[in-house]
């Protein structure tokens, strides 16, 4: 049963590999999607099956069948379903089913060919997130850690014909090849010092050693692996690099993998292994640090950016950092409840944003637009309410989360992260209003603001620098320059205002399930994922849940809401009425501001400190330095024998059968000499 | 009498049908088509019969060649190769216009040399399966007689050869001064003995032999000849011997220094670890600066030899059946990878930069997907055969307390994936020409054998279990 889970849309992706590009578009577009609602109806079933159990033995597994089997070391392929898998489970294919929905519209321009390949790396990718979530153990969640990866670089790239995209794909799979092996590490770190990858047992095994306390000990070195695995995933400092970039995909497939869910596996990594990460409490202090410092960073990048897709990416990110904030300060169910309710805003604004971008034929610049919510109405109203959302406004599902995040990093007494979140909150408030006054508001495209000599990021390998005002190629969907008059343009066909209604219900209502006991509430989400965060049965800490502190909770809720309101006042006041100080201030202090807009650089410090010398090294330091210079001058030395001796290698005058045999002959008085002389 | 014969058999089989194949070009009526391939894969399939019916029985043939089931399984997997060499060879003989009878010939006779190397007994046989297989595979690597790049390919070969072959030989003149015979059985009681003695005969012995070996399995510093053997010989060849040849030296690799040599594990086994080092580093890092599809796929399959040699260092019943499933995987894979670069070809033009397989989905769909797959295999990717390979090899390292070597591994194999993904992203994110001289129908034998070699690469990926077991089956018995 859980198998089948995945099983449909890998079904989907066999069906259109093969015959995709025999089959009419709308075929491989329903196909497709039909899978995905096939998926999530499963999954809503199981999930069904799961809640009416007592909630101490909510958790089905199915052990497809033994994988591996060495010595004593068992590994079955095990699908396990609990709390905290079933509600990954539904977002991954509810939120799938209705983007491959969406995207059977946004693709439409594209060939037949090519319409077929998209759909068939977008099924391939929810089956192996859905294994990634449903693994039940490492080497599982590997099988789908490696396969979300994959796809994800085949579709970042998918326009490939465009550098900056096929560029994009590289870079993203660079970076996260560097997250991957502090992941295998970690994995096989694990596997010493446990001799075991299911996670319950895992679990089981780390509940009964005291928390490494002051030391930095082996659960402390695998976690910490385990969370730079994630820093890739997920986009955390210092490997968030790829995220923004990885824009240059699909819209759609920014929505699905590059917000909704591929970038929530590290979280999920995290709360999946709650057990562990809580018994190594330096590892939590850093991945809480880490989370709130990107949080923070990524804010104030995205109050610059220009490209729409640009400002949701880092607001991606930042989010991200806050859900990897509250994993760190021990909030695991507040954590996962944010990464729920993201994936409803975080889906809708791309996808909303899509539907500007499609309207437009490929702009992506805001300061081009301006004025769109008279001809978009339906994207505009759900887009503002995706927008309310993630700024924390009250009663919207973001609220609910963000605060939840807010208030146990200030009840865990984490007042210093606790004010970079709220800062954070702050800011996010302001450049999702910027976004929402300067697409929709105003009149017509924004005059062009004078910059103070923005400077360019220097063209590299990885950086796809189209943020250069000079060169404002939109990077989506096949490009014109906007020529359609304001008033021609058209909102979302049916079957993407469907998607983008839904998801405005969604993120409305979705926080509701995680209503906070200061509100009259029971948090029934908290109370759900509870047992996935503590070990089996058993080996549970008796340590009664404190009790609700109403008071500072409605506190705090009061802080997080003036937040929310101010961060709109505030860009309402730059960008709505009072639009020329925006300019007057990047020019004053321009310094900041080209910082920011160049985002602190740190694509070209990576650029210069760590991806030309490995070039450079790989290219001339070991294949043309060792392998065909080093040895070549060799010769000269101690291959002199050689060269000398042997009249044929002399008559044959390649120069390198000579070098080749001296290579050979070192390696003989190397090893001969060390047995010899050690 | 008959008895002493029962652990030849499977290399019967193969040389009839080789001598068949000789036999059958030498009578031919000019201008005749003979299916001499058929008659090699006939000849292979009763070997591997054979095989299957000695497996368990331990056979012994003139004490010097040893049936047992370590040396079946390398036999199944190089009868395997063998099968399918000459599946993927059938579209390309007829096509480069190489001389058919005595390219199957060779490719027979080598694999005649392969087994003998994996079941002998005595260093001295190890010896002429070594000069069969090689002699074989030198001429293989220049049949196409007319391409100068071919010849200096295979004089380079040649002449490298027979200098590690002096060494190799060197090494059993030692150890047959030494221990007074060349039986690895007596040769182990011997060393067993002498186990704490600090003779630096045995050591001298000990590392010349190693020396013949890390040349045949193509371990740094002994790697130079590889990328230009590889690169300058027919596709189908360079797939044959980068995965034939490699897997019979590793068997007789193993046999020796696990078996005969294992009470001086101490002194080879730092040894061998710096070679494994060594390898999967520059094999790796080097592919990556390649823009030529085969000399890539040279390094990596140098790389490859690192991981086994991770295996063999670890050397504990993990690492040892790691080894003949790595070996299983790595041959199936890299032989169906060399084969689509074959099949890509033409007589005029290899095609094999990597620039030629842009756009390939587009115009060859179905060998850009058999080729995406065993991409995603040499990289170790789940649910492929080399993810399985891969992990088994890198948990016995970190089983065996050699955590550094896991780490080295998983590095490399980290980076490899960055050449391996590369062609797939050519393949399917490229415009280009994308070997468009080549004919659009792909014959159909050799999809066969490359849907074939695929189906094994996710059987191996998905249900390993199986073949794990008939592993550690095989090296329990015997080491």
């Amino acid at each position: 049963m859980l198998a089948l889970i995945p099983l449909f849309p890998l079904l989907g992706f066999l069906t259109n590999a093969s015959l995709g590009r025999r089959l009419p578009k709308t075929v491989s577009g329903a196909v497709a999607s039909a899978v995905m609602v096939a998926s999530f109806a499963v999954s809503v079933m199981t999930v069904l099956d799961l809640a009416g159990s007592p909630p101490d033995a909510r958790a089905i597994e199915q052990v497809v069948y033994t994988w591996i089997a060495s010595g004593d070391f068992v590994l079955d392929v095990t699908l396990r379903v609990d709390p905290l898998a079933a509600v990954m489970i539904l977002i991954v294919s509810g939120i799938g089913a209705l983007i491959h929905i969406y995207s059977t519209a946004y693709m439409q321009e594209e060939p037949d060919g090519e319409y077929a390949r998209y759909f068939s790396y977008l099924n391939l990718f929810a089956a192996f997130m859905l294994v990634l979530v449903l693994g039940a153990n490492f080497l599982v969640l590997f099988v789908g850690w490696e396969g979300v990866g994959l796809c994800s670089y085949l579709l970042i790239g998918f326009w490939f014909k465009k550098k900056s995209a096929a560029d994009a794909g590289k870079k993203a799979f660079v970076v996260n090849r560097i997250g991957d092996y502090a992941f295998i590490l970690g994995v096989l770190f694990l596997f010493v010092q446990f001799g075991t990858l299911d996670f319950q047992r895992l679990a089981g095994m780390a509940a009964a050693l005291p928390p490494e306390e002051g030391v930095f000990g082996a659960l402390s070195l695998a976690t910490l692996l385990l969370f730079v695995g994630a820093t890739g995933k997920s986009a955390q400092i210092p490997l968030y690099v790829w995220l923004p970039d990885a824009m240059e995909g699909p819209t759609p497939v920014s929505a699905l993998i590059h917000a909704a869910t591929m970038v929530t596996a590290g979280v999920y990594m995290i709360g999946r292994n709650a057990v562990l990460f809580s018994h190594a409490p330096e590892t939590m202090t850093i991945v809480a640090v880490v989370g709130a410092l990107t949080a923070l960073m990524a804010a104030t990048i995205g109050l610059v950016q220009n490209d729409i897709k640009r400002v949701l990416a880092y607001s991606t990110v930042s989010q991200l950092g806050l859900m990897f904030l509250a994993m760190g300060v021990g909030a695991f169910g507040a954590g996962i409840f944010h990464l729920y309710t993201h994936a409803f805003f975080k889906a809708l604004l791309f996808l909303g944003s899509g539907a500007v971008i499609h309207a437009l034929h490929g702009e992506q610049d805001i300061r081009n637009m301006g004025g769109l919510k008279r001809d978009l109405p339906v994207t505009y109203w759900t887009f503002l309410v995706g927008a309310l959302a993630i700024a924390g406004v009250p009663l919207l599902s973001g609220f609910f989360s963000k605060d939840e995040i807010l208030y146990e990093t200030f009840r865990e007494g984490h007042t210093v992260l606790w004010l970079v979140a709220a800062v954070t909150s702050l800011l996010t408030a302001t450049y999702m209003f910027r976004l929402v006054f300067l697409t929709f508001h105003g009149e017509g495209p924004n005059p062009a603001p004078s910059h103070p000599a923005p400077s360019h990021p220097a063209p590299s390998h990885l950086a796809p620098s189209h943020l250069a005002p000079s060169h404002l190629a939109p990077s989506d969907a096949p490009s014109h320059p906007r020529t359609v008059a304001p008033s021609h343009l058209h909102d979302a066909p049916p079957a993407m205002a469907l998607v983008l209604v839904v998801l405005a219900v969604g993120s409305a209502v979705a926080g509701y399930i995680g209503m906070p006991h200061g509100l009259g509430g029971d948090n029934q989400l908290a109370a759900w994922l509870a047992p996935s965060f503590e070990p089996p049965a058993g080996a549970r800490p008796a340590e009664a849940e404190a009790g609700p502190e109403g008071a500072l909770e409605l506190t705090l809720m009061g802080v997080s809401s003036a937040i929310a309101v101010g961060g709109i006042l505030l860009a309402s006041y730059f960008w709505l009425r009072r639009r020329e100080l925006g300019a007057a201030l990047a020019r004053r202090y321009a310094g900041v501001y080209a910082l920011l807009l160049n985002k602190y650089y740190v694509d070209e410090v990576y650029d210069a400190a760590v991806v030309h010398p490995i070039q450079r090294g790989s290219e001339r330091g070991l294949w043309r330095g060792f392998d065909v210079s080093v040895v070549d001058g060799a010769v000269n030395g101690v291959g002199a024998i050689v060269a000398e001796g042997s009249a044929i290698l002399r008559r044959l005058q390649t120069g390198s059968v000579r070098a080749y045999a001296s290579s050979v002959l070192i390696g003989v008085v190397v090893i001969l000499g060390y047995y010899l002389w050690r | 009498m008959m008895e002493s014969f029962t652990a030849v058999v499977p290399m019967l089989c193969v040389t009839v049908a080789a001598l068949a194949v000789m036999g059958a070009e030498a009578f031919r009526a000019r201008g005749e088509n003979l299916p001499v391939g058929g008659l090699g894969i006939v000849g292979l399939v009763g070997a591997a019969a054979a095989s299957v019916l000695l497996w368990d029985r331990n056979a012994v043939s003139f004490g010097v060649i040893k049936a047992d089931n370590f040396g079946l399984f390398v036999t199944m997997v190089l009868l395997l190769v063998g099968v399918l060499t000459i599946m993927l060879s059938a579209p390309v003989v007829g096509r480069d216009g190489l001389p058919k009878g005595d390219y199957y010939a060779l490719v027979l006779f080598s694999i005649v040399g392969m087994i003998m190397m994996a079941t002998a007994n005595d260093l001295l046989v190890v010896f002429i399966a070594l000069e069969i297989l090689s002699i074989a595979v030198y001429v293989l690597t220049g049949i196409r007689r007319d391409d100068p790049q071919a010849a200096e390919a295979a004089f380079k070969y040649f002449l490298l050869g027979a200098f590690s072959s002096a060494f190799f030989l060197y090494g059993i003149a030692f150890t047959y001064g030494l221990s007074g015979s060349t039986r690895l059985d007596r040769v182990g009681a011997y060393l067993a003995a002498q186990s704490l003695s600090d003779d630096p005969l045995i050591l001298i012995a000990l590392g010349l032999l190693l020396v013949g070996f890390a040349f045949k399995i193509s371990a740094v510093p002994f790697h130079m000849w590889t990328p230009d053997a590889y690169e300058g010989a027919p596709a189908i060849v360079t797939g044959f011997m980068s995965t034939g040849v490699k897997a019979a030296a590793f068997a007789a690799f193993a046999r020796v220094f696990l078996s005969a040599f294992e009470p001086f594990s101490g002194d080879w086994a730092p040894v061998v670890w710096l070679l494994a080092a060594a390898t999967m580093v520059l094999g790796t890092f080097v592919g990556v600066a390649q823009s030529n599809l085969k000399r890539m796929l040279a390094y990596s399959s140098i790389a490859h030899g690192g991981y086994l040699l991770v295996g063999l260092v670890a050397a504990n019943e993990v690492g040892k059946a790691a080894i003949l499933f790595y070996l299983l995987a790595y041959a199936v894979t890299n032989l169906a990878a060399f084969g689509v670069i074959a099949l890509l070809g033409a007589r005029e033009a290899a095609n094999d930069e990597l620039r030629d397989y842009a756009g390939l989905w587009h115009t060859r769909p179905a060998l850009a997907a058999l080729m995406t797959v065993c991409m995603l295999s040499l990289g170790g990717l789940p649910p492929t055969a080399g993810f399985i390979g891969k992990w088994y090899i890198f948990s016995a390292a970190v089983g065996a307390g050699y955590y550094g070597l896991a780490i080295i591994g998983v590095l490399t194999s980290v980076v490899s994936v960055f050449f391996y993904l590369r062609v797939v992203v050519m393949m399917y994110m490229a415009d280009g020409p994308a070997a468009t001289s080549a004919p659009v129908e792909t014959p159909r034998v050799a999809l066969a054998a490359l849907a074939a070699a695929v189906a094994v690469i996710f059987y191996l990926g998905v249900l390993p279990a199986r073949i794990l077991d008939l592993a550690v089956a095989s090296v329990a018995t015997i080491f």
